[in-house]
């Protein structure tokens, strides 16, 4: 479990978080959802213990991330940008450098390296791998050491959506064999498919939670019909009131062209809390 | 212990791949062993050349492999994934110090048989090597905690080294300089490497050699806390 309760964090007058509280359940995936600047990779530099901060509380499975121990950060598995890999060493030795550390058996590299599809390119330098191998060469050097947490920062950001695919069956797969997971990401459709429980934030604040479903429920107003009509004028209908007396009317002067129902979704309902979009 | 020994392998395998570093420990070994045997000039006092260029090898190989090492490893955050796994800044600078101990231990070694010394004076020597190398390792490691990335950790390992390197030869031809140079470690070595094995050590020697110790070890330290190793 991961509780956060009231956590604030500045850096130097900018407050990047503000007031964050939340929970993430053991076995599932937590996905912060948020546009670039939220305060998404500042909250996991956080709750690994690379930050301080001013206020509040954080504890990872029980453990207070002020004070973590070795053998709690044995725990984690975090995957982010700024964690650099060997360039003149191969994938294999990469991972080799980090199971030798933990004492893990060796065994766990091939595994690993075969559950991110870069088996067949074990043996190659890292310097001559594409963006893509390096994403998922992280993604395995996180996943190489058993970890109880994931954290993974935007793990397919500028992925191929195949390649994405393939992380988010990853993803689900160390669910299920109970590792808890807390990702970020500003890509809806991940944080729809993917997440058992979402957080949306912006400019460091919790805008909403739930579960994908629930959000959406949630904002059942921003339900629509849309009507284009053939001289090409399009009309947003709210599904309450008028909608149905509208749509007759332009039935019978025989202009409507296309109709089409909106639901809401993460995209729209972030819209409504902020303003904002989420992918710039 | 785990985490030095697989910092150290790791090191191993990297080494090989990285000219910049590798050069460092060849170059002088390479240059020595040319030098000694293409150019003899008579009555040319025994292992000239070894012992001149031993000097600026223990200036300059584990300074410039060292803070190369680590100040690479903070710009690629390759740094930053070691200690995010628990390894302890000691065990870090202990598995590449060890590695670079060694390195450059091997190429002392090896430069010194193929000029021919053996038996005592071989000992002596490798002991007076080991000991120059730990305080250049030291100041390297220094650079590199203090230095943000690798420019500029270069432009404090260039001046470093051309000091410790060049005051022992510039000293053999100008007393000015000699006075100056006399007061670095290197040509405290150099001195004592010419001096050989039966040759008497004064205590202004010990005392400088102590102090540079001492120094090199507080510069460490003051770098350790002002900048630490997972800090930005
Ligand atoms: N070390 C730092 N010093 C000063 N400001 C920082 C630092 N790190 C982050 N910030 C600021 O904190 C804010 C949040 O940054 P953060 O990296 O957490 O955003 P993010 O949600 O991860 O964005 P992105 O989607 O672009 O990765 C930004 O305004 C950023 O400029
Ligand atoms: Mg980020």
């Amino acid at each position: 479990m991961i509780e956060v309760t009231n956590l604030s964090k500045s850096f130097g007058t900018k407050k990047v978080l503000d007031g964050i509280s939340m929970t993430v359940r053991d076995g599932e995936i937590f996905g912060l959802l948020g546009p670039s600047g939220a305060g998404k990779t500042t909250l996991i530099r956080v709750l690994t213990g690379q930050l301080k901060f001013e206020s509040g509380e954080a504890s990872v499975m029980g453990a207070d991330v002020r004070k973590l121990s070795g053998e709690d950060k044995k725990q984690f598995g975090i995957m982010m940008d700024d964690l650099g890999l060997y360039e003149r060493l191969t994938a294999y030795q990469n991972l080799k450098v980090f199971t030798d550390i933990y004492g893990v058996s060796v065994d766990a590299i091939g595994k690993v390296l075969a559950e991110v599809k870069l088996d067949q390119d074990a043996k190659k330098e890292v310097s001559k791998f594409s963006k893509g191998m390096k994403e998922r060469l992280r993604l395995a050097r996180a996943l190489v050491t058993h970890p109880k947490v994931l954290f993974l920062d935007e793990p397919t950001s500028g992925l191929d959506p195949q390649t994405a695919k393939e992380i988010h069956e990853i993803i689900r797969n160390r669910k299920e064999a109970g590792c808890i997971i807390f990702l970020t990401t500003h890509n809806m459709t991940e944080a729809e498919k993917l997440c058992d429980h979402l957080v949306l934030l912006n400019e460091g604040k919790i805008v909403e939670s739930g579960s994908p479903r629930e959000l959406c429920l949630r904002y059942d107003h921003q339900k629509r019909i849309e009507i284009t009509t053939t001289d090409g004028e399009k009309e947003q209908l709210p599904f309450a009131g008028g909608a149905v007396e509208r749509i007759e009317q332009v039935l019978k002067e025989g202009r409507l062209l296309t109709i089409h129902s909106q639901e809401p979704n993460l995209e729209t309902v972030f819209m409504e809390l902020t303003g904002r979009k989420l992918e710039a | 212990m785990r985490e030095a020994k697989a910092i150290l392998q790791k090191q191993m395998i990297d080494t090989r791949k990285n000219r910049a570093v590798l050069i460092q420990f060849i170059l002088f070994p390479l240059i020595t062993i040319v030098m000694s045997n293409a150019v003899n000039i008579q009555d040319m006092p025994e292992h000239f050349y070894l012992k001149l260029f031993s000097v600026m090898y223990l200036a300059m190989a584990p300074i410039s492999s060292m803070s190369a090492i680590i100040s690479e490893e903070k710009e690629k955050g390759t740094l930053r994934a070691l200690m995010m796994s628990n390894v302890s800044p000691v065990s870090y600078l202990l598995g590449v110090g060890i590695y670079d101990l060694a390195a450059c231990m091997l190429g002392a070694t090896l430069m010194s048989r193929i000029c021919g010394m053996n038996g005592e004076e071989w000992r002596y020597y490798l002991a007076l090597m080991a000991i120059g190398f730990l305080i250049s390792i030291f100041l390297g490691a220094a650079i590199g905690v203090l230095a943000k990335n690798q420019m500029a950790a270069t432009s404090l390992q260039v001046p470093a080294m051309c000091i410790l390197s060049f005051l022992p030869m510039i000293g053999q031809f100008n007393d000015t300089v000699a006075k100056v140079a006399k007061y670095f470690y290197t040509e405290q070595f150099y001195q004592l490497l010419n001096n050989g094995i039966h040759g008497k050590m004064s205590t202004e020697s010990m005392v400088i050699l102590a102090c540079n110790a001492i120094i090199v070890l507080g510069v460490f330290i003051l770098a350790y806390k002002k900048r630490g190793l997972n800090r930005e």
